[in-house]
């Protein structure tokens, strides 16, 4: 099962932070991050890839999904 | 790389337009300053009634109107709250105490430090601490809470309220209060002023620029693409002073513009700001452009921007070149007090939540 980040609806910084504490547990089990700001999109988006992780974002109707792996 | 020349010219842009405004006749070293600008907004409206700093600044509804239209433009216009905005009238309330005690927003404190304000050294260092001190609280678990969509018409308050505010600048009924004297009396052109606003706002959207992330992303997750804006806005702002405003270049403490050498009230002031910014998740020139997306959250803790001009006016609690009164030295002592309370207690609640849910979903998910 991959770990869920239900980061929706948070100002700045959470999202990040979250997703932080998320990847400073990976196990090698994707990380799927909801969003729904373009902002928070490309902040975890920076992160995660500053970290070395690949990230994969998928458009739902109203909402953002980051797949973070490695 | 891209990115990185993008945010340096977003800098680059307040940074100019902090000196030509000066030029072209804003306070010196107050070219922009969104939290002075938001006190002589509420001075005009005459919620206060401090004769010297009344006046509807437009590069306030210059940064609103060009963010939003960017927003829009790029469908990033979003109406949403409701995420603890109570907490947040009062973080903006005091955000706007420290503030008038030190006598400047963060940006106008980059913009003294780049016409040799050395004063604005010590309330960087206090800003740098709050700023450590309320990543403490997010660390252990403080949260804003969560915002959800809302009506359209509620995201549309803060373009709104802009257009009206235009409106009484130019008409200037008898009930809109306009500084004859002071720094509210130095006003650039109308036109120079909304067009700086609305450039600035404008790229601002795009960027995301914020002076507290600047900071905050460098000690949370070693991030310096904000800081290159901060570094852009400082260059820039010491380029366009030297060559627009040679005179008023000057290193040191004392003599400097609209500014006072009470280090410990420069430092506690800004650590105030720092921590309030850090905890509502942007400092006022951030929270403006977001209130500008739909985000009504940020329009509440303009109003407590405003309600906090109002009260620290009216109290006597602001800062002026003379020094801090003993009114401000007792209000940045009690808002500390309040903020580290509120955020301490917010950061237990959720941290009791988490466990409970950690153990009723046996730690898989994280909420």
């Amino acid at each position: 099962m991959s770990k869920i980040v239900d980061a929706r609806g948070r100002s700045c910084p959470e999202p990040v932070i979250m997703t932080k504490q998320a990847v400073e547990t990976f196990d090698g089990k994707e990380i799927h991050v909801l969003l729904d700001a373009v902002v928070a999109v490309e902040n975890v988006k920076r992160y995660a890839q500053n970290k070395g992780f690949n990230v994969e974002k998928r458009d739902n109707y109203d909402d953002f999904l980051l797949i973070i792996s490695k | 790389m891209k990115n990185k020349f993008k945010i340096i010219f977003a800098g680059g842009l307040i940074g100019i337009f902090g000196a030509v405004l000066v030029f072209v006749g804003n306070p010196v070293n107050m070219g922009i300053c969104v939290a002075c600008f938001y006190r002589d907004i509420t001075g005009a409206l005459g919620l206060h009634r401090a004769s010297v700093v009344q006046y509807l600044r437009p590069e306030i509804m210059g940064f609103v109107l060009g963010a939003f239209i960017i927003a829009k433009l790029k469908k990033e216009f979003k109406p949403r709250g409701g995420s603890s905005p109570l907490i947040r009238f009062f973080f903006g309330f005091f955000l706007i105490v420290g503030a008038l005690v030190f006598l400047g927003c963060p940006l106008r404190m980059i913009l003294r430090l780049a016409n040799g304000d050395l004063n604005a050294v010590v309330g960087l260092a206090g800003y740098i601490t709050g700023i450590i001190i309320g990543i403490r609280f997010l660390k252990i678990g403080f949260t804003i809470g969560r915002s959800v969509n809302q009506p359209k018409i509620a995201g549309y308050s803060m373009p709104i309220i802009s257009i009206v505010l235009l409106i009484f600048l130019f008409i200037a009924p008898s009930f809109i209060f306009f500084s004859e004297s002071g720094p509210g009396s130095y006003t650039a052109p109308i036109i120079w002023s909304l067009a700086a606003g609305l450039l600035i706002g404008g790229t601002l959207q795009r960027t995301r620029l914020c002076t507290a992330g600047g900071f905050r992303d460098i000690i949370l997750i070693k991030d310096f693409h904000l800081m290159w804006g901060l570094i852009g806005i400082f260059i820039f702002s010491l380029i366009g002073n030297l060559i627009l405003n040679p005179d008023n270049f000057m290193i040191g403490f004392s003599g400097q513009p609209i500014a006072h050498s009470e280090h410990i009230w420069n430092f506690l002031g800004m650590v105030l700001v720092g921590l309030t910014a850090v905890l509502l998740g942007g400092c006022p020139l951030r929270q403006t452009i977001l209130a500008a997306e739909g985000d009504t959250d940020a329009v509440i803790t303009i109003f407590g921007f405003i309600a906090g001009s109002a009260f620290v006016h009216n109290f006597g609690l602001a800062a002026s070149p003379k020094g801090v009164p003993q009114n401000g030295k007792i209000a940045v002592v009690i808002g500390i007090i309040v903020v580290l309370g509120i955020a301490f207690m917010v950061a237990k609640e959720n941290q009791r939540k988490r466990k409970l849910s950690k153990e009723a979903k046996g730690g898989k998910v994280s909420v």
